[in-house]
């Protein structure tokens, strides 16, 4: 052994992460080709999806994949910034922000399979009670029910993204603040959620890569049907879900590879949200007092 | 009079931290409420199900009642064991090159090729996995399982290796440099020991992170009713288990489900809160 050979083993590993990565997107790309050659563009904004006609078009999934993931976040921003907000502003005492912390990193931590049968055993009945009330089709799975449980399984790591960026605002703005004779809720709104928003965006971005390529509590939920989700309380699929449901399945070759398409579709969107979150993640972290 | 004024816009004020006060409370207080319905939920409804025939016996065949999960306990110990011997070289050695080339071009690239695969959802390297592995192999199997869980560890692991080599003091490096050491066994000898609470905690966490993961299996590990030690055929595991039996007609599944459930939500939070005090010393 000696420093170079150690240098070049050193090497070899951090090539072999960035082949794993570029050998991700090749073969999702070559295994796709079939039916994108097939399908042509129409892959893309085809809405039909069906294996017997051998027919692809990735729309009802994508617009499933940003309805529930829209809805999730619509429901997990107040709370979790409220969460946050709580935890980072407001609790004093050090015992109850650790039972707290606690709480929320055990969440974060539950697997996903589990939180889809919470959803199967609790929220269905009651999305099917919800629905006979209003005069939906009382399904009880569908696009309503895999949005709330998506909700619940991000709001632990976007509180805990919040108040981060809270207990990163420099104290002594916050003492300035103070000084000056502001109430809480001033240096709140004033000082450090604006000092602190960048983070916070940041947080909520990188909660979103999460929702749009969560599978299997969506899987579980959203009642696997292959048509544009029309309402709330109508059965939908995204396109982590469809994979999952279908891939093990496949009746033909081009099926298989439409599925590979819809993952790289599905890598693309999850790459963007995670690449625009991080940039604001240091940007956040960067100058005093923006 | 001018006093008076004052003390209405104070008395607004006030009114207004009050409100927003309340106003942050409540949604607070509801999500703390969910979070520990949920827990409570898990815990109850699995404890149901948990005794002797449960970790011991086998699955009996559809709509028999009683047997156990041994083969996803079985299961998930062997792909986790897979998963952690690839992972674990691989995002060692990547980490210490990330630490020798720290702010180069190359260490950055990588870094951020660490931080993209981190985001890659889960069921995409579970069909990648099944193209890699699979198909070659002509058979699904514990070991492409193990692969595709080491695939979601690497990343989590690199940057927490990463981190707990950068918190190595300088002066042990320099120390050993001064003394005339070459860089490789300043590395192995004083950089390593001096993390090495650090590299087990990342291995930890890594093992926590894929013990949940199902996305990644279907297509590789499949799922097996069997009780199986083959790496070269179709295993099974806790959350292939949980997904497959809340599909399935019967209450005594459904039952087996929650206990799978609670089952690996302890081995998954032990893990973690172990590492969480491990690190507050």
């Amino acid at each position: 052994m000696n420093d170079r050979r150690f240098n070049a083993l050193l090497g070899f590993a951090a090539l072999v992460i960035v082949f794993i990565f570029a050998g991700f997107l090749f073969t999702l790309v070559v295994q796709s080709l079939p039916a994108v050659k097939q399908e042509g563009a129409a892959f893309l904004y085809g809405s039909e999806w069906n294996p017997v006609t051998t027919h692809f078009g990735a729309l009802p999934f994508i617009i499933g994949t940003l309805m529930t993931s829209a809805i999730a976040l619509v429901i997990a921003i107040p709370l979790s910034l409220s969460a946050g907000i709580v935890m980072g502003e407001y609790v004093n005492s050090s015992w109850i922000r650790s039972i707290l912390n606690t709480l929320i990193n055990v969440l974060a931590s539950i697997p996903s399979v589990v939180f889809g049968l919470w959803g199967i055993e609790v929220v269905i009945p009651l999305i099917r009670k919800l629905a006979m009330l209003v005069g939906a089709p009382p399904y009880g799975a569908g696009i309503l029910s895999a949005s709330l449980v998506l909700a619940i399984m991000i709001i632990p790591y976007m509180s805990s993204m919040t108040r981060e960026a809270l207990m990163n605002v420099p104290a002594g703005l916050r003492e300035g603040a103070f000084a000056l004779g502001l109430t809480k809720q001033e240096v709140v709104t004033g000082i450090a959620l604006p000092f602190a928003k960048n983070s916070i965006f940041a947080g909520i971005l990188l909660s979103l890569g999460r929702a749009l390529g969560e599978t299997m509590a969506v899987t579980m939920l959203i009642g696997n049907a292959t048509r544009i989700p029309t309402s709330l309380f109508s059965l939908g699929n995204t396109l982590a879900s469809v994979i999952a449901s279908q891939f093990n399945e496949a009746a033909s070759d081009v099926h298989r590879s439409a599925m590979m398409g819809l993952a790289l579709i599905l890598l693309v969107i999850t790459m963007l949200a995670g690449w625009f979150g991080r940039s604001l993640m240091s940007k956040g972290m960067g100058a005093y007092g923006k | 009079m001018e006093n008076n004024v004052f003390a209405g816009q104070y008395r607004g004020r006030k009114r207004k931290d009050i409100f927003f006060r309340i106003a942050v409370m409540v949604p607070a207080g509801i999500v703390i409420a969910l979070l520990f319905l949920i827990l409570a939920q898990v815990v109850v409804n699995g404890a149901k199900s948990l005794n002797f025939d449960f970790f011991f016996q086998q699955q009996k065949p559809f709509g028999e009642i009683g047997g156990g999960i041994v083969q996803a306990i079985v299961g998930t110990l062997m792909l986790l064991a897979t998963a952690i011997v690839i992972a674990l070289p691989f995002s060692l050695l990547a980490a210490l090159y990330l630490y020798e080339h720290k702010g180069s071009k190359r260490a950055n690239g990588l870094l951020s090729v660490v931080n993209t695969l981190q985001g890659i959802p889960s069921i995409v390297i579970g069909v990648v996995i099944y193209s890699w592995v699979v198909v070659p192999m002509k058979t699904f199997s514990a070991l492409s399982g193990g692969i595709a869980l080491s695939i979601v560890m690497l990343p989590l692991m690199i940057s927490m290796i990463k981190e707990s080599l950068e918190m190595v003091p300088a002066s042990y490096v320099e120390a050993a440099l001064a003394l005339g050491a070459p860089r490789w066994r300043v590395i192995v000898e004083i950089v390593l020991p001096a993390a090495g609470s650090g590299i087990l905690e990342a291995t930890g966490l890594g093992i926590a992170r894929a013990a949940g993961e199902t996305a990644p299996l279907l297509f590789t590990a499949f799922g097996n009713p069997f009780l199986s030690l083959n790496f070269k055929g179709p295993i099974s595991a806790l959350p292939l288990v949980i997904y497959e039996y809340i599909k399935s007609p019967y209450d005594d599944w459904h039952q087996k489900a929650w206990g799978a459930a609670l089952l690996l939500v302890v081995f998954v939070l032990s893990l973690n809160l172990f590492i969480g005090t491990r690190k507050k010393r």
